[in-house]
């Protein structure tokens, strides 16, 4: 959580420094949720991530240069600045690389899960993670029925974080609770409070758990707000202040701070100390991506095709 | 033994099937119904487990297929009609069609459409879509006219490592038959000459090809000599044959079933036009069905969609031009 919260704040910066082609989309007040899901996921199952899972890819195993590389667009990144910031991904790895068509992504983790039982491993996992506008597209719905009818280990985290774009949800749907759309389609639906990372790890890891042990889809709403814009370039002047005011307001990352502090389980400055050692982390990325090259138009192979015979001969006689 | 146009769809599955366990079908009703044509018959009892029907959602049945493609598995997914593919165009052009440039991870998966107009299908399963697919960089087109075509060419399909959108014609389905399934096939991506001659050439695909042997059929009773080039592929095009043709006829007329607005045949022309104008003895034309949806009427679907007749019309203008 604070790895993310530390390294989306030096893309921010960079963004505004105008060092970031593309936008830059932070997960300020989601980490907590992410996080969780990142951490309750294990190296071979597969994650779709939201633009907002910062936390959560780090915790899945993303590293940290993937993250800034991509974002300066150095080829050297996992997309070569073919593609950037959020959409990046090594699906090869289970990190899938996102579309911006919010909701595809579920059924591509549902084919993942069924070639997976294909191939025998029924151990694997498959989390996608949408916010609550997502909920209104048809890829939402054809996916979560589709993983319902396959009884998939599916595990769909909603991020219900108020605001889609600025749209409220009171224009999004008119369902009084997100959960209903879990039993509609059969499948077994949990909420949990987005702010509070005890809650969180504990409703998404019992997700994850139930998923595992062959109960079929589960689906995950996490109630929270986001504590940013939509991105970078936007004031976010159209969220309410009330809603800021309310306990969806508060910052998941000090709650969680507050929690081990009470616990006893972190003393300040070791905080602290944590919060140093990941901006010294990131410094070095960014420094590291800083001086890797663009991708080279003229060096570009320009081939769409993985099939290059058929590309090279027949594709492109017009150039 | 005589074997159908679907006859070989259904056996390019079933050795698809027997010699890659990475290959399954996916589609509505293709378990044990074998699917709205039959092309996945019986398929089901050889291969339990692979062949399987899914729900009514194409954005799914293709976001899932890059799913398992993505993880080494090798899906054929069948649209029961390719005007139903339009419901999940976003995975087929944005997520499949994208997925090897943005991350080096190859597609292949092959989505079978069955496609192209029969008597009383009306707008909604009649539709010629290979131009709207051809239009996307990172897809491949096949649009098969024959039944040897039918089976090499899907069996291709299942075989490279790029998203095919195989775009077969209902039509020819139980009309063409053949007797024996090739051993050996053009590879996709290159042109056929369906029928050699010097005067017009005339470039067509899929059941255009049939329409147009007839028109030189025609044409040859009057003493023309019509060249049929059978473009096989839509996407990548084969421009050298074609050319090659217009170099040993002077004249050139793109037929195609589809609308005519930014279509296959607007390509062919301008490639031919662009790349060997000082071969063409006459303006390059095109024939295609007419603007409007596709009509439910036998009478007016006649109309329509280009015919023997109409083919053999426009080329005798072209020849007199």
């Amino acid at each position: 959580m604070l790895l993310a919260r530390v390294l989306d704040g030096r893309m921010a910066s960079l963004y505004r420094a105008g060092k970031i082609y593309g936008g830059v989309f932070l997960g300020k007040g989601q980490e907590a949720l992410s996080a969780s899901l990142g951490l309750s996921l294990r190296k071979g199952d597969v994650f779709g991530p939201l633009i907002r899972d910062l936390a959560g890819r780090l915790a899945f195993g993303e590293p940290v240069l993937d993250v800034v590389r991509t974002h300066l667009g150095s080829a050297l990144g996992p997309m070569q600045g073919r593609d950037g910031n959020v959409h990046r991904g090594r699906p090869r790895e289970g990190l899938l690389a996102m579309i911006s068509h919010l909701g595809a992504m579920i059924s591509v983790v549902n084919g993942a899960l069924m070639a997976r039982r294909m191939k025998g491993d029924r151990m694997a996992v498959g989390a996608a993670s949408v916010g609550e506008g997502a909920t209104s597209t048809g890829s939402f719905h054809e996916a979560i029925n589709q993983a319902a009818v396959e009884k998939l280990p599916l595990v769909l985290v909603v991020a219900n974080n108020q605001y889609a774009y600025s749209t409220p949800t009171s224009r999004q749907f008119a369902c009084a609770d997100l959960l209903e759309r879990a039993s509609g389609y059969g499948v077994q639906g949990t909420t949990v409070d987005g702010t509070d990372l005890s809650d969180c790890l504990k409703g998404v890891g019992h997700a994850v758990e139930e998923a595992r042990r062959g109960r079929g889809p589960q689906m995950v709403i996490a109630r929270l707000l986001r504590l940013c814009g939509h991105g970078e370039h936007d004031d976010a002047g159209y969220i309410e202040e009330p809603l800021k005011a309310s306990p969806l307001g508060r910052d998941c990352l000090q709650v969680a701070q507050d929690f081990l502090a009470r616990q006893g389980w972190a003393f300040e400055h070791e905080i602290r100390n944590w919060r140093r050692e990941a901006e010294a982390q990131v410094e070095k990325a960014v420094e590291e991506a800083s001086r890797e090259p663009g991708p080279d138009p003229y060096r570009e192979d320009w081939c769409a095709l993985a099939s290059k015979h058929l590309s090279q001969v027949y594709l492109q006689p017009l150039g | 033994m005589s074997l159908t146009y679907l006859d070989a769809i259904r056996e390019a599955q079933r050795k698809a099937l027997a010699t890659d366990p990475r290959v399954y079908i996916y589609g509505q009703d293709v378990g044990e119904f074998g699917g709205a044509f039959k092309a996945t018959r019986h398929l089901i009892k050889e291969f339990p487990g692979r062949v399987l029907d899914s729900p009514i959602s194409e954005d799914a049945m293709v976001g899932s297929a890059i799913g398992a493609a993505i993880e080494g598995q090798r899906p054929i997914v069948e649209m029961q009609f390719a005007d139903f593919s339009t419901v999940g165009l976003n995975q087929i052009v944005n997520q499949a069609a994208t997925l090897h440039w943005r991350t080096q991870v190859p597609c292949p998966v092959t989505f079978r459409l069955p496609c192209g107009g029969t008597a009383g299908s009306g707008p909604f399963h009649s539709q010629m879509l290979e131009a709207l697919y051809a239009h996307f960089p990172g897809l491949i087109v096949m649009t098969p006219a024959t039944v040897e075509d039918a089976y090499s060419m899907l069996l291709e399909a299942v075989a490279i490592e790029d998203p095919v959108v195989f775009c077969e014609h209902k039509f020819l389905y139980y009309h063409l038959k053949a007797d024996a399934l090739p051993a050996a096939a053009l590879p996709s991506g290159k042109a056929r000459i369906a029928r050699p001659g010097r005067d017009v050439t005339v470039v067509a695909y899929s059941a255009m090809v049939h329409e147009a042997l007839a028109a030189a059929a025609a044409l040859a009773r009057e003493g023309w000599e019509a060249e049929v080039v059978d473009l096989r592929t839509v996407k990548p095009l084969d421009t050298d044959t074609m050319i090659a043709s217009v170099a040993r006829t002077g004249r050139l007329l793109a037929v195609g079933e589809a609308w005519p607005w930014g279509g296959v045949t607007a390509e062919v022309v301008a490639r031919v036009a662009s790349e060997a104008f000082e071969l063409l003895d006459a303006p390059p034309q095109r024939l295609n069905a007419k603007d409007t949806p596709v009509p439910f009427h036998p009478d007016l679907w006649t109309a329509h969609r280009p015919t023997a007749e109409s083919i053999a019309a426009a080329a005798r203008r072209l020849l007199q031009l």
